[in-house]
């Protein structure tokens, strides 16, 4: 089936994005992204040694397959996240951008005021922005006005694997968005990840659940398998959930009584 | 508002039996939650729970992986002088030990630091003991200086300071500090530190909010196990955890669980805490706070280091000296305590690779 995803510049045939941290070595999260099918894996600036590339990180990232998406994580407010992401770009060579800025070093919760200042800015700087957010409505509207390429709302806090806990305002941020939406953060499972595709998100971006299951690979081509089925069954058109069965006496028939 | 006003409204003795007091009914019902609280912390820490020593490591080990992965972070300390003016029962470094006393000259500390470098370490600690006219503040910021543009965290555990000297220091790059109280005991902290400015323990404990003030990365809080009973201590250090990570929320906190080791002229620890019960207190911690990181250094034996990993320590020094110029330019000089598992950097490297996990070298970048 063809059908696309197109970020700014970019054309992901997958719908599932990856993380690169947490796994217990490189060359198991390098089989576990090839298993998962990703097309955009997302990486840590502060990770990097940018000296001392030889066993670092990115040597197992540099796959045909695999488009980087550097992340400022770590930065505490939009004057740190600039200058990372200025880092960032000269180090990767890509002006592609996951916005992160947790000043709450516990939760890693995202601050929506900075986030917003910051991506005003990089947008202008000719970053490719995709900034990671509270499932909040507005704020994804206030992103879109200052020229993200995407809103990347959470489904639970980072790291919990609690699924889709924000999935009333996902809703609506999907309604109302003219960018793609990707559920990033607290997707814990493959079920979670089709149910997002399946709400109509356009990605999702998984780490933790790939890089701490007992078998990283297999638990990469679960989540291939599941971001397929939840898209395909969104294009599909999902049946209407009723909490009731069909009423057995309806109350409009007497129209046609006449 | 700053710690001390909180912590003086409790009373050790209360506390202490409390959780002495604490049955296998609260140990279960702390294992059950989602959420745990100070109270539950105490059923986690008390002898009500050593039972459960299994079932604690396996949720600890859960809850570790899925915060922290498959990965430990690796450091270094870099002793920078053994010169104090402090007297501590427990230390090598102590006044009244009569030793050869050293203080790298920046030099020497370069030629330290670069060994540890090719080491591979990105993450070091700066060590001093208390000697404000040798090892003042303008020394540390010098060595701050020093070493910034070579490793991507710099920490310290030197003397406690005030607000405006950690903001200097911040400035010239520093990431985190190493602070611990020793003891919430206070009538045994001042037998343990009888003289120097050491022995002002409110000074100390309200250490941590002067450090919150100025905006620090990180914090490492601790006691010194073998001073005094080492779970009334550790929920002392839990109570202070708590207040800190609401009142300076931007901060990140570190644990560790010193255990008292043999130094030049030392004491003999009053509590001694075995295996299994440092086991237990790590997974207590994790349980009651699945973000905060837990570190432990070379003071523990090989085998009790290889198997924690696991377990939930999330942080680890490696091939440490503890003595100033103890890498490579002054090899002999007076350590503060003996270390016990002295493999090298690589060892610990091959260790932690052989258990599934990755070692962590670098997670930081100066952003500013």
């Amino acid at each position: 089936m063809n059908d696309p995803l197109i970020i700014a510049d970019k054309k992901f045939n997958s719908r599932l994005f990856t993380g690169t941290g947490k796994f217990g070595n490189h060359q198991l999260m390098q089989e576990a992204l090839l298993a998962s099918g990703t097309e955009l894996v997302t990486v840590a600036l502060k990770r990097i040694d940018i000296e001392d590339k030889e066993e670092d990180i990115l040597t197992y990232l540099q796959q045909d397959q695999f488009a980087l998406l550097p992340n400022t994580s770590g930065v505490r407010n939009a004057k740190e996240a600039v200058f990372a992401s200025q880092l960032a770009r000269e180090a990767l060579q890509t002006n592609w951008l996951k916005l992160e800025i947790h000043p709450d070093p516990k939760y890693l919760l995202p601050d929506p005021i900075e986030t917003l200042k910051a991506a005003e800015e990089l947008v202008k700087l000719g970053f490719v922005v995709l900034p990671y957010i509270h499932a909040d409505p507005v704020l994804c509207k206030r992103l879109e006005e200052v020229g993200v390429a995407a809103v990347m709302p959470l489904g639970a806090p980072i790291g919990t694997n609690k699924g889709l806990q924000t999935k009333d305002f996902l809703e609506i941020i999907i309604e109302q968005s003219n960018v793609p939406v990707i559920v990033d953060a607290g997707i814990g499972a493959p079920s979670h990840a089709a149910a997002a595709l399946e709400l109509g998100a356009d990605a999702v971006l998984v780490n933790t659940a790939i890089a701490v299951a007992g078998d990283p690979v297999a638990m990469g081509k679960a989540f291939k398998q599941a971001v397929e089925a939840g898209r395909s069954a969104y294009l599909a058109g999902l049946g209407a959930e009723s909490n009731a069965a069909e009423a057995s006496s309806p109350l409009t028939t007497f129209l046609s009584e006449i | 508002m700053m710690f001390l006003e909180q912590f003086e409204q409790q009373d050790w003795d209360t506390i202490k039996a409390n959780i002495y007091a604490k049955t296998a009914a609260d140990v279960e019902a702390a294992l059950h939650k989602t959420k745990r609280s100070l109270e539950d912390f105490k059923a986690l820490i008390s002898p009500a729970a050593l039972p459960y020593l299994e079932q604690m490591a396996q949720l600890s080990h859960r809850l570790t992986q899925k915060r922290f992965g498959k990965t430990v972070q690796l450091y270094a300390p870099l002793y920078l002088s053994n010169e104090c003016q402090n007297i501590c029962t427990y230390c090598g470094f102590s006044y009244d030990n009569k030793i050869k006393r050293k203080t790298l000259t920046p030099i020497e500390i370069m030629q330290e630091a670069m060994y540890l470098k090719e080491q591979g370490f990105e993450h070091i600690l700066l060590v001093t003991g208390e000697a404000s006219k040798t090892v003042g503040v303008e020394y540390i910021q010098n060595a701050i200086q020093l070493l910034k543009p070579h490793f991507a965290q710099v920490s310290m555990e030197v003397q406690p300071m005030d607000q405006e000297d950690y903001e200097t220091l911040i400035t010239s790059g520093l990431y985190g500090v190493l602070v611990y109280q020793e003891t919430y005991h206070k009538a045994d902290y001042k037998i343990h530190h009888t003289k120097g400015k050491k022995s002002n323990f409110d000074y100390r404990v309200n250490t941590p909010d002067r450090l919150g003030k100025a905006g620090i990365h990180k914090i490492g809080l601790g006691v010194l196990i073998g001073l005094e009973d080492w779970r009334t201590d550790n929920f002392f250090t839990a109570l202070h955890l708590s207040y800190l990570e609401k009142t300076y929320w931007q901060t990140r906190y570190s644990i560790s669980f010193p255990r008292l080791r043999p130094a030049e002229g030392l004491i003999e620890p009053k509590v001694v805490m075995n295996d299994k019960e440092l086991v237990q207190l790590i997974c207590a911690w994790r349980i009651f706070n699945e973000e905060v990181e837990l570190s432990m250094s070379t003071r523990e034996n090989e085998h009790f280091r290889d198997n924690i990993i696991k377990i939930g320590i999330t942080s680890m020094s490696a091939g440490s000296k503890t003595n100033p110029g103890g890498y490579v330019t002054d090899v002999e000089s007076l350590e503060q305590f003996e270390i016990d598992d002295s493999r090298s950097p690589s060892e610990i490297v091959q260790m932690v690779n052989s258990k599934g996990y990755k070692p962590v070298w670098k997670d930081w970048e100066a952003f500013v």
